[in-house]
């Protein structure tokens, strides 16, 4: 079997999603249901298939693995060394982000077939769903920076497309659109980013990019390296750049406001775009070009590494006071993928060193389980309770039994607890992070408390807490729902098993990894305490949190109001901007650009208003000039002519 | 006959029936009386060449060709704009040129 493959896990979304598009509504909606999760489930199959081939037959060469472009085809030839080509590469990352999104893609699908059935739109949702399976995988085996770009912006438009799905409600519409808006203005970092590159490298292709800037010694490493701009190397710049371009996709501080709003799609598309696959596509851009970071710009290392720690603690921090159930988990994800990034900003280059890379990698591919996992489950409780909000939930374990053991499953998985996936992922984070930097080691040590804090205030007061008289019993979600909350549950609680590093790791090449039992005990035992402060505070009803929330009245409204971000926005875009930059460049393109053209246009409708007689197209006319002209000639001559 | 009369009487008449025409074609909106100031036009032209070869070249007869040749291509001419002007007329009842305008259909 041939690597080439690869390309059709991408391409099968696709062509469901322009034959969803185009003849979906011939169809029952159901059709479209089913039709979407068999083609991600063929991708899916493809993936397997890939990954299996990848390493364990063909990847592995000399006790590397290698960076295999599987398919290429030339898309546009705008010089001679500038050529952006379309195809896949076929990388351990690129692999395991394959497994990643068609598992969580597939488990999407079949869930949304009973999360909305009925709704109005269920053939246009399944459209999107496969519209953003084709873009995300399209991007994740982009080979070259361009391609990547592309499909960086297909997963935007989808993702908008998806949270603006009920484009009936306001606030979904506001939602869709600040989304947008916000990760396009990212996006103009990472366009920045890329032209820097391929300006100095002359090249898109990641294969050419990443040696030409990891080698000292090649001319355009010089170029960037030696090129000082405010104190940093112009490489330095282009690699921060790109990292805005990340930290717009996946959320992180100042950038994230999108994210909790984005909450207003429909749950699955939650699970899917806003927790599992699209979001840690900035966690899989700085990790694809992160021998350029490790190697070349140390300094834009240490934006990623302090960029994430900062969003993890004040992400868990804000989650701790909310009350909308996926609120809560929207911060969680931004949380967690501040971890990715701290990981990543840790790790060195090359083996052991490397860890932290390993582990970022791992904890994207646990994290996606669990947090779809809990995404869905928050999904069916939603189902059951018709309410988004905590304080209208409680002692739902009676009612939901699938949900709440699954949702169990998957809290112990983030909160860190042996032998969940997120342990052994979590686990490597903080000893990645204790080699490299102790402040920000202690900075995680205490978001795995407040992770395991706010996960199980979730987890307690949703399912045990007080009685709540709820208008008519909930019941337990459809089969098609409770199956992938099963298989979920399955992955979040197995896949920490799995040896990452023996398949993922910053050079290529594969390492021993161990649990370090001395960092790990500590790290379970905070999670412990977390949980089990939760448990006083949550398991049954007690005044004790309103009472903390009174003392700490200041810092709680703060909190609870998420550090008044997007009220600094508003008031950063409304008040200064608009008025101090938008008005006087409104003024000035209406007065001075439109100006001078409406006077150029205005004076030639004047001008050919005058002589718009001499046209009249009537011959008598136009004779009579013509006659009147002879005459004064003739006389003309004549006079002469007499003279 | 003609001999005694001088040229310069011919050509006076000829001159101004052929400023009579172009005043009545330039001032006159009837399609019919533009026809006929045409035609004035052209028979004034036609008697200038019969004068000048009568009383220039007596031994030659281009100059009654000529004149020959107009009033065949001004019969014709005539034929012509005459089924003109009724198709006008048929289609919008009035044959003045300036309410005549409309080039469509």
């Amino acid at each position: 079997m041939n690597l080439s493959i690869s390309i059709w896990v991408p391409l099968i979304p696709f062509f469901i999603f322009i034959f969803l598009s185009l003849a979906g509504h011939k169809f029952k909606p159901l059709f479209a249901g089913v039709l979407g999760t068999v083609g991600l489930f063929v991708s899916f199959i493809i993936s397997l298939l890939v990954a299996y081939q990848y390493f364990f037959a063909e990847g592995l060469l000399n006790g590397a693995y290698q960076q295999i472009i599987a398919y290429k085809a030339t898309w546009l030839n705008l010089t001679d060394r500038l050529v952006v080509s379309m195809g896949s590469l076929v990388d351990p990352i690129s692999v395991m982000m394959l497994i990643v999104v068609t598992t969580v893609s597939l488990m999407v699908h079949l869930y949304s077939i009973g999360y909305m059935k009925g709704e109005v739109g269920f053939t246009r949702f399944f459209a999107f769903l496969s519209l953003f399976s084709f873009s995300m995988l399209g991007l994740v085996l982009a080979p070259n920076i361009f391609q990547m770009y592309i499909f960086w912006e297909l997963v935007g438009v989808s993702s908008y497309l998806l949270i603006g799905f009920y484009y009936t409600k306001p606030s979904a519409v506001a939602a869709s659109k600040k989304a947008f808006i916000v990760t396009r203005f990212a996006d103009l970092g990472f366009l920045v980013g890329i032209l820097i590159i391929s300006f100095i490298t002359g090249s898109l292709d990641f294969d050419q990019i990443i040696p030409m800037l990891t080698d000292p010694n090649s001319p355009a490493f010089q170029e960037g390296s030696k090129t000082l701009f405010f104190g940093m190397s112009v490489l330095t710049w282009s690699v921060i750049f790109v990292f805005m371009g990340g930290a717009g996709k996946s959320a992180m501080f100042p950038l994230h406001i999108w994210l909790p709003d984005a909450m207003e799609g429909p749950t699955p598309v939650s699970a899917l775009i806003h927790a599992a696959t699209m979001v840690v596509a900035g966690v899989y851009l700085v990790a694809r070009l992160f021998p350029i970071y490790a190697l070349s710009a140390p300094t834009g290392l240490e934006v990623v590494a302090y960029v994430g720690a900062f969003t993890s603690l004040f992400a868990a921090i804000i989650a701790c006071t909310q009350f909308d159930i996926k609120r809560i988990l929207a911060f969680s994800t931004l949380s967690q993928i501040g971890y990715m990034m701290l990981a990543l900003g840790v790790s060195g280059y090359g083996g052991e060193q490397g860890l932290g890379f390993t582990a970022s990698m791992f904890h994207l591919f646990t994290h996606a389980m669990f947090k779809a996992l809990l995404f869905l489950a928050a999904g069916a409780i939603i189902h059951a309770v018709h309410s988004n909000y905590m304080y209208e939930m409680g002692n739902l374990r009676k009612f939901l039994p699938i949900t709440h053991i699954t949702f169990a499953v998957a809290v112990l998985a983030i909160a860190g607890i042996p032998p969940f996936a997120g342990f052994f992922s979590k686990d490597e984070i903080l000893v990645a992070a204790y080699h490299h930097n102790k402040f920000l080691f202690a900075v995680e040590y205490l978001v795995a408390g407040i992770t395991a804090f706010y996960m199980s205030r979730l987890y307690f007061s949703v399912f045990w807490g007080k009685h709540q008289h709820y208008h008519h019993t909930p019941h337990e979600a459809p089969k098609t729902m409770t199956i992938p909350l099963m298989f979920l549950a399955l992955a979040a609680a197995t896949t920490g098993f799995i040896h990452f590093s023996e398949f993922v790791s910053s050079d290529l090449i594969p390492y021993e990894s161990h649990i370090h039992w001395n960092i790990a005990i500590p790290s379970i035992l905070v999670a412990l305490v977390g949980i089990s402060i939760a448990a006083a505070m949550y398991m049954k009803e007690t005044t004790i949190p309103d009472r903390i929330a009174k003392s700490f009245r200041g810092f709680y409204t703060l909190v609870y109001n998420k550090f008044y971000i997007d009220e600094i926005y508003i008031f950063v875009t409304k008040k200064i901007i608009f008025n101090y930059i938008s008005r006087p460049v409104a003024w000035f393109d209406r007065h001075i650009v439109d100006g001078s053209m409406n006077l150029i246009g205005n004076t030639t409708a004047r001008v050919s208003h005058l002589i718009r007689d001499f046209q009249s197209g009537q011959i008598q006319k136009y004779g009579f000039v013509f006659v009147s002209g002879v005459l004064i000639l003739a006389f003309v001559f004549i006079y002469w002519w007499l003279k | 006959m003609i001999e005694g009369i001088p040229i310069v009487h011919f050509l006076v008449v000829s001159t101004i029936m052929f400023f009579v025409g172009v005043y009545g074609f330039l001032v006159r909106r009837n399609l019919i009386t533009i026809l006929m100031s045409i035609e004035l036009m052209l028979n004034s032209v036609n008697i200038n060449f019969v004068v000048f070869n009568k009383y220039l070249f007596p031994e030659q007869l281009q100059g009654h060709f000529f004149t020959l040749f107009i009033v065949a291509v001004a019969a014709a001419e005539a034929a012509v704009a005459i089924a003109i002007i009724i198709n006008v007329y048929r289609r919008f009842n009035n044959i003045n040129v300036e309410e005549v305008s409309n080039m469509k259909h």
